[in-house]
């Protein structure tokens, strides 16, 4: 296992690497603007090109240039111009409001879309499947951007349950913190309680069929007993994967249009902000963070799919 | 004689699809006594796996109709509750299956599954003692290294070994009836011959009743003591191992026989086989069901006659074939041994 996990994370050095290799070129090597004028902002100064232009020397050769950006991005002086700030304290402002909305949210589709796809299975073909499908593919249908606003509309002005968005610091008020972030997860959790239902319901369906089922059955456990210990467990394993690729993309910071609605400063707000400006340090600055912790959760969902299934380990078990 | 330990009259087991109503067990009636190998013979969709299936109730359904009876010790199983039904499996019937690769949960270590199975049934027993237990078990079956090999994985054994470890499972908690259910057909062939030894020690040692299901003859031969042979649901024919073998009254047991393949014989040019497919059983033909695939039909085949002992000097020797003892007995010999002659 340990050989494993060392294999693991040699590998995600080597994907970040490629990650980073691509933003330079992409954003330094592509464009035909003058680069100093992309990283300047729309209503530079000739003078402000200038500086940035031998601050990132950009006479140098292309390595050169790739190394002065990443020192740049380890140092935290890569910095948006106009205003003088540094991205870093930006993307670090962010991330608790971003965590917060991601973990939250992660939860609860978790919980309801595994609770909703199980029940789902386990009933197969009764009503209860019928009506869970419907909610589930009603959830899978209904777009953030008219959900979040519906939601605002008859919860937040209509009936005064929730606040309007924000982000409360859980430092400053536990209490506020929930009742600000509620809508927000929900709102983002639902087209993947839908998804996830799905998912877990068709697996859970393929393994009842399996072999190991029957045996299961044949040795004399309770239908309980079948349905968690062995169906359930065995359909989790792709559910894993799915999580692994979702969550790290919602840490990353794509939840941008939950984030707009809400007007949670985090992340996700801040690149929109960014890309909406034209300002190229905070998108760079965003899309490196975004790769970090797509690849870092992807790794621990790696390490926890081989604890959950044997054989993914098989390399490991044939070379012992 | 002693009591039969397991009676089963008149079963029939039908799955209604929206095609129709699939009859596939139609009226199979045997007792099993303790030590005793009754062998289930028949073709992919025969209904043997599903007779077996539904001693120990595996194949209740929203839409399966059982119907008949079976007795274990008495108790009638087709009525009994899921829970009650639940505590004799594993306990008082157990079960092997086909394909060892699968019937394991790959998640889990091997030693593991046995040690559920031994606490579904005895929630007392630690999970230590389980697992001593699962290591005298392997040993028993032939398992090398039972200590370590207990926390393997499935797909750390071999084949063998796995079917090896599925018997071990089988006997856990000291069934009375063990079901095989075509135990040797995923394995090679020397394996096979391991397995089916196994199998027979067991049922020597144990007095384990054993109902064996299986396509292969030479199975048979080895280790039952009655055979059974069914064709689209229903027997066509029952008897004694020597009866089925040596004296065998209708023509699918003929093809059956026939289609063996024999080293104490001339290798033939060809591969003897029963021309034709199995009937589908949403379609069977009018009368008997093997009519179309058989040489010696008569005008008489188009009405299918019942499982009557039809030799006089052997009450529990029954067939389902029209044709009169001796007409059989000239009309199964190709080339002076039994098999069922091409269809002209």
């Amino acid at each position: 296992m340990t050989r494993f996990i060392a294999r693991r994370l040699v590998g995600m050095i080597a994907v970040l690497f490629a990650v980073s290799v691509i933003v330079f070129v992409v954003f330094m090597v592509v464009p035909k603007q003058n680069p100093a004028q992309s990283l300047a902002g729309k209503n530079a100064t000739p003078l402000l090109v200038k500086n940035i232009e031998a601050e990132w020397g950009f006479d140098d050769s292309l390595p050169q240039q790739y190394l002065t950006m990443m020192k740049k991005v380890f140092t935290g002086e890569l910095i948006q111009y106009e205003p003088r700030i540094p991205v870093n304290d930006k993307i670090v402002e962010g991330i608790p409001a971003t965590f917060s909305l991601a973990i939250g949210a992660a939860v609860i589709w978790l919980f309801f879309g595994l609770l909703l796809g199980y029940l789902s299975a386990i009933r197969a073909g009764g009503w209860l499947d019928r009506f869970l499908t419907g909610v589930s593919i009603a959830g899978i249908s209904i777009p953030v951007f008219l959900l979040a606003p519906v939601l605002l509309y008859f919860l937040t002005y209509k009936v005064e349950i929730f606040p309007n968005g924000q982000y409360v610091p859980f430092s400053e008020d536990p209490a506020e913190w929930l009742n600000h972030l509620i809508l927000p997860w929900f709102t983002l959790a639902v087209l993947s309680i839908g998804f996830y239902s799905r998912v877990l319901r068709s697996n859970m369906l393929d393994v009842m069929n399996e072999d190991y089922v029957r045996t299961a059955r044949a040795k004399g456990l309770s239908e309980r007993q079948v349905m968690t210990r062995h169906v359930l467990r065995n359909s989790l394993i792709p559910v894993i994967t799915l999580f692994g690729l979702d969550f790290g993309a919602t840490i990353a910071g794509t939840a941008i249009i939950t984030e707009s609605i809400f007007s949670i400063d985090g992340v996700g707000k801040y690149a929109a902000d960014a890309v909406a400006k034209f300002e190229l340090p905070p998108i760079m600055g965003v899309a490196l963070y975004g790769a970090f912790f797509v690849v870092l959760v992807n790794t621990v969902v790696d390490v926890v799919y081989a604890y959950l299934d044997p054989r993914v380990r098989l390399g490991e078990s044939a070379s012992k | 004689m002693s009591q039969p330990l397991l009676s089963v009259e008149e079963l029939r087991v039908g799955f209604a699809t929206e095609a129709g109503v699939v009859q596939a067990v139609d009226g199979v009636s045997f007792d099993l006594r303790p030590g005793e190998v009754v062998a289930i013979v028949g073709e992919s969709g025969s209904g043997k796996s599903v007779t077996a299936q539904t001693l120990i109730g595996l194949t209740r359904a929203n839409n399966a109709r059982i119907e008949g009876s079976v007795k274990l010790d008495g108790k009638e199983l087709t009525s009994a509750g899921d829970a009650e039904m639940r505590s004799l499996r594993g306990e008082k019937v157990a079960m092997v299956f086909q394909d060892p690769m699968t019937s394991f949960n790959p998640v889990y270590r091997i030693g593991a599954q046995i040690v559920e199975a031994i606490r579904a049934h005895r929630p007392d027993t630690s999970k230590a003692d389980a697992k001593a237990r699962v290591i005298g078990l392997f040993e028993s079956v032939g398992i090398p290294n039972a200590e370590q090999r207990v926390d393997d994985y499935p797909h750390e054994f071999s084949g063998g070994m796995r079917q090896r470890a599925m018997i071990a499972m089988a006997l856990a908690l000291e069934p009375e009836v063990l079901i095989a259910d075509e135990p040797t057909t995923a394995l090679d062939v020397t394996i096979q011959a391991q397995i089916l030894d196994l199998l027979e020690q067991l049922n020597r040692e144990r007095n384990l009743a054993t109902i064996l299901i299986t396509h292969d003859l030479g199975v048979v031969a080895e280790v039952a003591d009655r055979v059974l042979v069914m064709y689209a649901g229903k027997v066509v024919e029952q008897g004694t191992l020597d009866e089925i073998f040596y004296d065998p009254q209708h023509p699918y047991t003929w093809g059956l026989l026939g289609s063996l393949t024999r080293i104490d014989r001339p290798r033939p040019q060809r591969l003897p086989q029963i021309a034709g497919q199995p009937p589908s059983l949403l379609d069977l033909p009018q009368g008997c069901p093997f009519r179309p695939r058989c040489p010696h039909e008569f005008s008489k085949c188009s009405e299918y006659p019942g499982l009557e002992a039809r030799l006089a000097e052997k009450p529990d020797h029954c067939d389902r074939c029209w044709l009169g003892p001796d007409e059989k007995r000239a009309k199964r010999l190709v080339e002076g041994q039994i098999g069922l002659e091409a269809p002209r």
